[in-house]
């Protein structure tokens, strides 16, 4: 097990290397010199070389990657040259809207779409069970950023239940905070409850017809009690890695539902530091992006051996 | 034919899709209203019977927009499919006929793809090259390489056991050969379904993209970008995102029926609800 881990750590670490590289490169093959959009086109040369050789621009590519690659490590992800502040802070202060907004929003989805899968599994072929695959089939059409809108017209419109946009700070009035959250997770909950209900209904019929099912019910249990106690923990396994792939998802999501709600979270970030070029925000805020999705597709996929011991042998591709 | 028709999902689903196609296609030649004729004393309407659907804050006609909106949005999906068809597939087949290290080396390759969200890649791509149609194309058709490797190895590995493909080898066939005559022929069915699912996911992508503004700009029109345009709005005028929205979703849903509709015709025993789990 350990093995395995480590194993898996290795390729953690490999991936996020050749992500960083990939990033690197293509940020680096754009025109344009930061130096000279900094000064502005009245800039003598000699104060652009002046602040390039400040900047470190003046060294050599695979020199300036390495830089990058040590300084996050040391947690130093450059400086932004629009906002002039630290790339790190300026990503740290975000987190507190982006962060929680997956976390309800996965939250959400595993209520609504667990049980939901449950029942439908139960009651296969009733009429319930077609209710909740056709919601399913639904939600899962449904843009995520669309049925913000929708929410927003129903609940903060309409019923004036809940602000239509905006987020107040954590430390300024945590309930105003949370307020803003409810809808904009919802919003990205609604498809992932469909495909977490889905799956889990699968999982529950595909294991249903196995022969331990059946040797516990010669046992003399009811069918709900071998579904429940012997069943269960074995359709969670296919859904346990849906849910890790869901939530690395879920994090980019958060990009686009933000737009709807006028959140300040990373996407915007990102967005305003596209549109004014700001290449070194751009790099850091997207393999923060990429960190977080690598690092819950490796949590995923150990959480995954330990619950199921086959995994750890044929793991090897 | 007739065993086609025996799954109801899959005639409304197949049916569904060809009218929005059909729609989308018409927008080529023929709208009700030319999509760029501005007619502001007649903006915000609801459906009438001159505008169906209604008019937008410039008075432009919405349902001209949808169909010229729709078009977009399937050229942006298929294209990214044959993307994904066109580098996935070989990928694959050449993984689980080759195996040992070029096996090794696409499935490390399509895990390193799938670490890389396609917003993530749109924003590298737009910061690259600007924003425009072209970058979700790029964006969600690199996002399509690794799911089409993985369905192509998966199908082939399970044929390449078989008899005939032995005999092929016997013949003196090499390994292109054989995934070419034998392998490729017999998971197309395979890749029809995942290319109807991941049509869907593509319109869903695009529209994210264009909503965000990472996608498709003006003068061009797609339905995410009609979202977009009534982000401003939608509070005072809901109906401005209300036809856009309504369209994605019922042409996902006609997509997504198609798909399902397929897999259960082709194979029964087939089923695939993760390959859903990536939106």
């Amino acid at each position: 097990m350990i093995f395995f881990a480590l194993r898996r750590l290795a390729g953690f670490a490999a991936t996020l290397f050749a992500a960083a590289l990939v990033i690197f490169w293509l940020l680096n093959l754009l025109p344009g010199d930061p130096a000279q959009f900094i000064l502005g086109i009245n800039a003598t040369p000699e104060s652009v070389a002046r602040l390039r050789a400040q900047m470190g621009l003046d060294a050599p590519a695979y020199e300036r990657f390495l830089n990058w690659i040590w300084g996050m490590l040391q947690g130093d992800f450059g400086m932004s040259y629009t906002q002039r502040a630290p790339v790190g802070e300026l990503i740290w202060g975000r987190l507190g809207v982006t962060l929680p907004l997956a976390l309800f929003a996965m939250v959400i989805s595993v209520a609504v779409g667990l049980p939901l899968g449950i029942i439908a599994a139960r009651r296969r072929g009733k009429a319930l069970d077609t209710g909740v695959m056709v919601l399913a089939q639904t939600g899962i059409a449904i843009p995520n950023f669309w049925f913000g809108m929708l929410l927003t017209l129903v609940f903060a419109v309409a019923l004036r239940w809940l602000p239509p946009g905006g987020f107040t700070p954590w430390h300024e009035d945590p309930m105003a905070a949370l307020r803003g959250l409810v809808l904009p997770s919802l919003a990205l909950a609604l498809p992932q409850a469909s495909i977490i209900a889905r799956v889990m209904r699968t999982a529950l019929v595909d294991v249903t017809g196995q022969d331990f099912i059946r040797t516990a019910r010669a046992k003399g249990l009811t069918m709900g009690e071998a579904v429940w106690q012997h069943g269960l923990r074995n359709a969670m396994l296919p859904v346990l890695t849906i849910l890790g792939l869901q939530f690395a998802y879920l994090i980019a999501g958060t990009i686009v539902v933000e737009n709807v709600f006028y959140l300040p979270g990373i996407g915007r970030l990102i967005y305003d530091a596209i549109l004014q070029r700001d290449l070194v925000l751009v790099q850091g805020a997207t393999i923060i992006l990429i960190v977080a999705v690598t690092a819950t597709m490796l949590v995923t996929d150990i959480a995954y051996a330990l619950v199921d011991p086959r995994l750890r042998e044929r793991s090897a591709p | 034919m007739r065993k086609l028709l025996a799954h109801p999902s899959l005639t409304i689903g197949l049916g569904a899709t060809a009218i929005f196609v059909a729609l989308a296609l018409l927008s080529l030649v023929w709208t009700p209203f030319p999509i760029d004729q501005i007619d502001v004393p007649r903006r915000f309407l609801g459906p009438s019977a001159e505008h169906w659907l209604g008019t937008d804050n410039l008075g432009r006609d919405m349902l001209s927009l949808v169909m010229a909106g729709a078009w977009t949005s399937f050229l942006v999906a298929a294209i990214a499919v044959v993307i994904g068809i066109g580098v996935g597939v070989p990928l694959g087949l050449a993984a689980a006929t080759w195996g040992g290290p070029v096996e090794w080396l696409v499935l490390r390759l399509s895990d390193f793809i799938f670490a890389f969200p396609s917003v993530v890649l749109a924003i590298l791509i737009t910061t690259l090259i600007g924003p425009g149609a072209t970058n979700a194309v790029i964006a969600i058709g690199i996002f399509n390489i690794p799911v089409f490797a993985r369905v192509a190895r998966g199908g082939a590995m399970s044929i390449a056991t078989l008899d005939y493909v032995a005999a092929g080898r016997l013949a003196g066939l090499n390994n292109a050969q054989i995934a070419w005559r034998h392998l490729l022929p017999n998971i197309m069915s395979l890749l029809i379904v995942q290319g109807t699912i991941q049509m869907s996911l593509g319109i869903l992508g695009e529209a994210g993209l264009s909503y965000i503004g990472l996608g498709t700009q003006r003068p061009a029109t797609s339905l995410g970008l009609m979202l977009r345009d009534a982000q401003g709005l939608f509070l005072l005028h809901p109906w401005l995102s209300i036809v856009p929205g309504l369209a994605i979703v019922l042409i996902v849903i006609a997509l997504n029926l198609a798909g399902d509709g397929l897999r259960d015709a082709i194979d029964p025993k087939l089923r695939q609800e993760n390959a859903n789990a990536l939106a």
